[in-house]
């Protein structure tokens, strides 16, 4: 065994692609080429669904997806898109989403798949094609250096040139992808290794000596944590997306009702603890309730769940909890202490963790006495009837789409899935339909990618097999952003709701123009809903005087564009309208229908916590500020 | 909490000695961590070490300790990353060398060597106009001679980054188990 060459850390390939074991020790096992071990891996690793697109570099992968290959294989119309279904896919069911892409665009196209994969923690493994290992570093045709352009944005990532590695890179990264914090993983595979013959065997032995995730508490931290919850009068549990990938509903709703403590749950975390549940008060935040952010500044004990202290749920870090002390329970050690001191740090699993912790907390009130909490709820409780979550009606009969989300809820069944682009739209959702059960929203948190939801609604509905119905609950921007996947979806047979809340502008921006600069709409009215929106553009320059001719009627047209893509299209003007499609839409289950509903373009989304101020500044509409006081108040 | 990452006055000197795995690219991805968390180094080595299988790279740095513990963290969760400690100035060896060329004429050039002398550091190249000094040493030691020299006029200085060993019989490595890197280079 040749030694390695010194400084390996620095080079980016290794020195030798050859195999090191010299050329008469062949190792044992089948022979095949290194893209058929590919495909043989995935297939080994239990792989249901693939999403993707073929081009160059990747071809001999491809050519080794036959009709007998075991998984099926979605092919998407651009590589995010692809990337996007994989996290959909990944959240609907919890298993690892894959994607197999190829070198150049096709692998750049996925960085942003990969950085929202990493900032909601969504287990991604994304096989880029590769050109040769000969001709890395020459910028030959459809090379770009993925590996190097991805480091900041990767769990983990492999550049394969030897073909017998393929089967335990994939064990590898399957693994890595989906234990400790899940996150995406990134295998460059060389046309090198592609085609060159190797062995194939499995299972494969893993080598991964840096890594080594906790799962279980240790020490005497959940005996400080359970006397902290046991003698807490305000105590608080706040709930993120690692709730949701630890899939701790059970575990979070049990603790719950053990110490009688109210929840609140992040945008990735809505559902974990039912919304019927009497102790959830909702999304906490920037647009959580004001229920939920009053018991935030209020509380004496905090315990974060896989939560991260977001900038949009904490506000103005100084003044965020500030009464409180702090229990935060992540799988990751350095989410803890990263934004805020904690007081008792438990690394581990969040399922594993809360079940011990439910054991734990009988025992300790044996010893210790529980505090009261009925003064507690009863302040809740204030909040929750002074401030329930509302909307302003819109003007002259336009439909309020805060109603038109609630009216979608009422009719569509209980077991939905629900899937968002980025948006008003994203934050009505969350804060208008009970999700009564876990990984039924799925939305861009972390990244907030405009675009996902068309895509991410075609993994979720791939993945949910015919089980639960998929509802797209989209704007007109985010839509336009990836509005060719109703191809992919109508090939796959996917029958999705789609519901456009179309008020013609991109709705979120046009509120802080509204809110922070004078109401100068730069450049966000899309003409694609109301027919008169030309005259939103004041006509004060030559270029918006010739614009308007052009803008007399909507473009896009969605209905139209729906049955361009042999989809059902409906519109609705009124909420009669808006019943009846929502029905109509309900009764079809051959294929996508999209619903372009003419929303009132001025709803805003309320309450709002006005960016850097602190949670005690929320308001809950124009002019009422009701926890502006809490900041005195104990 | 605050969140600055760069050098303030009272910030601290610390060195690391993070083994990483000697694989292709790992050096990027470790450097990369510090510019993606906007951590300022003062210096950085790497080079192999006692077993082939394992590089070790020594980072100096002035922090406070919030930023210094969620840069180990964050360096704690690359897969390649096998070990960091932050290394006691009390309890360990540190070195670096320096090649300082400074201005020296005949009229000058015997005040240089004696400072040299003083040092006990090497010359190691000598022209009519300069004297190019080669020295090693701890930071403070190092940090007196080029205070002693800057006068003369410094016309190139380059350094080396600081390496350090603990005192004793101890190797880190001894808490990373084999890892059998050598026959599998693609990683």
């Amino acid at each position: 065994m040749a030694s390695p060459t010194p400084l390996q850390a620095f080079s980016s390939i290794p020195k030798e692609t050859e195999p090191r074991n010299g050329e008469n020790s062949v190792a044992p096992g089948e022979p095949m080429t290194g893209a058929q071990a590919l495909i043989r891996s995935l297939e080994d690793l239990g792989v249901s669904v693939v999403f993707g697109l073929p081009g160059g570099q990747i071809l001999p992968a491809f050519d080794a997806i036959t009709p007998e290959t075991k998984f099926r294989f979605v092919l998407t119309r651009q590589e995010q898109a692809a990337g996007q279904a994989a996290e959909g896919y990944a959240l609907s069911t919890g298993r690892v989403g894959v994607c197999l892409v190829t070198s150049g665009p096709g692998a750049t196209n996925m960085v942003t798949p990969i950085a929202e994969a990493t900032m909601d923690s969504v287990p991604l493994v994304i096989i880029t094609g590769q050109v040769a290992a000969d001709a890395i570093g020459t910028d030959a045709f459809q090379e770009s250096d993925i590996m190097g352009i991805t480091y900041p944005i990767v769990k983990h990532s492999y550049l394969v040139t030897n073909a017998q590695d393929i089967p335990r890179v994939l064990t590898e990264a399957y693994y890595i992808a989906q234990s400790g914090r899940p996150g995406p993983v990134l295998i460059d595979l060389t046309k090198t290794a592609q085609t060159q013959s190797m062995q194939y065997s499995w299972p494969q032995k893993m080598i991964l000596p840096g890594y080594k995730p906790t799962t279980k508490a240790h020490g005497h931290m959940l005996q400080d944590a359970a006397e902290l919850l046991t003698t807490a009068q305000r105590p608080l549990l706040y709930a993120g997306g690692g709730a949701a990938r630890a899939q701790a509903s059970r575990q979070l709703t049990q603790l719950a009702q053990l110490i009688n403590a109210p929840v609140v749950t992040t945008l990735a975390a809505r559902g974990v603890i039912a919304d019927g549940d009497e102790h959830t008060l909702g999304m906490p935040g920037m647009h959580g309730s004001v229920a939920a952010n009053g018991a935030i500044q209020a509380c004496d004990v905090l315990v974060a769940i896989g939560a991260r202290f977001d900038d949009r749920v904490t506000g103005d870090l100084e003044h965020f909890a500030p009464h409180a002390k702090v229990v935060h329970i992540d799988i990751d050690p350095a989410e803890i202490g990263k934004n805020r001191r904690v007081d008792v740090p438990i690394v581990g699993d969040v399922a594993q963790v809360l079940d011990d912790l439910n054991e734990e907390i009988p025992q300790v009130r044996e010893r210790v006495e529980s505090a009261d909490l009925a003064p507690w709820w009863r302040r809740i409780h204030d909040w929750q009837s002074a401030y329930p979550t509302s909307y302003e009606s819109a003007p002259n009969g336009q439909i309020e789409p805060q109603w038109a989300v609630q009216e979608i809820a009422r009719l569509a069944a209980p077991d939905s899935i629900w899937v968002t682009g980025v948006g008003q739209h994203q934050m009505w959702a969350s804060q208008f339909i009970d999700f009564e059960r876990p990984s039924s929203f799925i939305s861009s948190c972390g990244l907030a990618t405009m675009g996902y939801g068309l895509p991410a609604a075609i993994g979720s509905a791939v993945g949910a097999a015919d089980t639960h119905p998929v509802w797209l609950i989209d704007g007109d921007g985010g839509f336009q952003v990836s509005s060719e996947e109703l191809a992919t979806a109508r090939q796959e047979g996917l029958p999705l709701k789609i519901a456009i809340l179309n008020n013609s502008a991109y709705g979120m921006i046009r509120q802080w123009q509204d809110l922070f600069y004078n109401g100068h709409h730069s450049q966000t009215d899309l003409g694609d809903g109301d027919e008169d929106s030309a005259s939103e553009t004041s006509a004060t320059n030559s270029h918006a005087a010739a614009a308007k001719d052009n803008r007399t009627h909507a473009v896009p047209d969605f209905v139209k564009l729906a049955q361009a893509y042999d989809c059902v299209g409906l519109r609705a003007s009124s909420k009669e309208e808006t019943t009846a499609a929502i029905e109509q839409a309900l009764a079809i289950n051959d294929r996508p229908v999209l619903i372009d509903l003419r929303v009132w373009k001025d709803a805003k989304v309320w309450p709002m916590v006005p960016p850097g101020a602190s949670n005690s500044e929320i308001i809950y509409q124009p002019g009422i500020t009701p926890l502006a006081d809490q900041s005195e108040q104990r | 909490m605050a969140q600055y990452y760069g050098i303030r006055p009272g910030s601290q000197p610390h060195t690391l000695s993070v083994l990483v795995e000697n694989r292709p690219g790992v050096l990027a991805r470790v450097t990369g961590l510090f510019a993606r968390r906007s951590f300022n180094i003062d210096s950085l080595s790497v080079s192999s070490t006692e077993r082939p299988d394992i590089s070790r790279i020594t980072v100096t740095a002035y922090a406070d300790p919030d930023p210094l513990e969620q840069i180990i963290k964050q360096l704690n969760k690359l897969l390649h990353v096998l070990k960091i400690v932050e290394l006691d100035p009390d309890q360990a060896v540190e070195r670096e060398l320096v090649l300082i060329k400074v201005k020296a004429n005949e009229r000058t050039r015997s005040d240089v060597l004696e400072i040299v002398k003083l040092f006990r550091v090497r010359v190691v190249d000598v022209h009519p106009e300069t004297l190019t000094i080669e020295a090693t040493g701890a930071q403070g030691k190092l940090d007196a001679l080029m205070g002693l020299l800057a006068p003369f006029g410094v016309v190139e200085l380059v350094r080396s980054g600081a390496v350090a060993v603990t005192r004793g019989p101890k190797a880190l490595s001894e808490k990373v188990p084999g890892t059998e890197i050598g026959e599998f280079m693609n990683r």
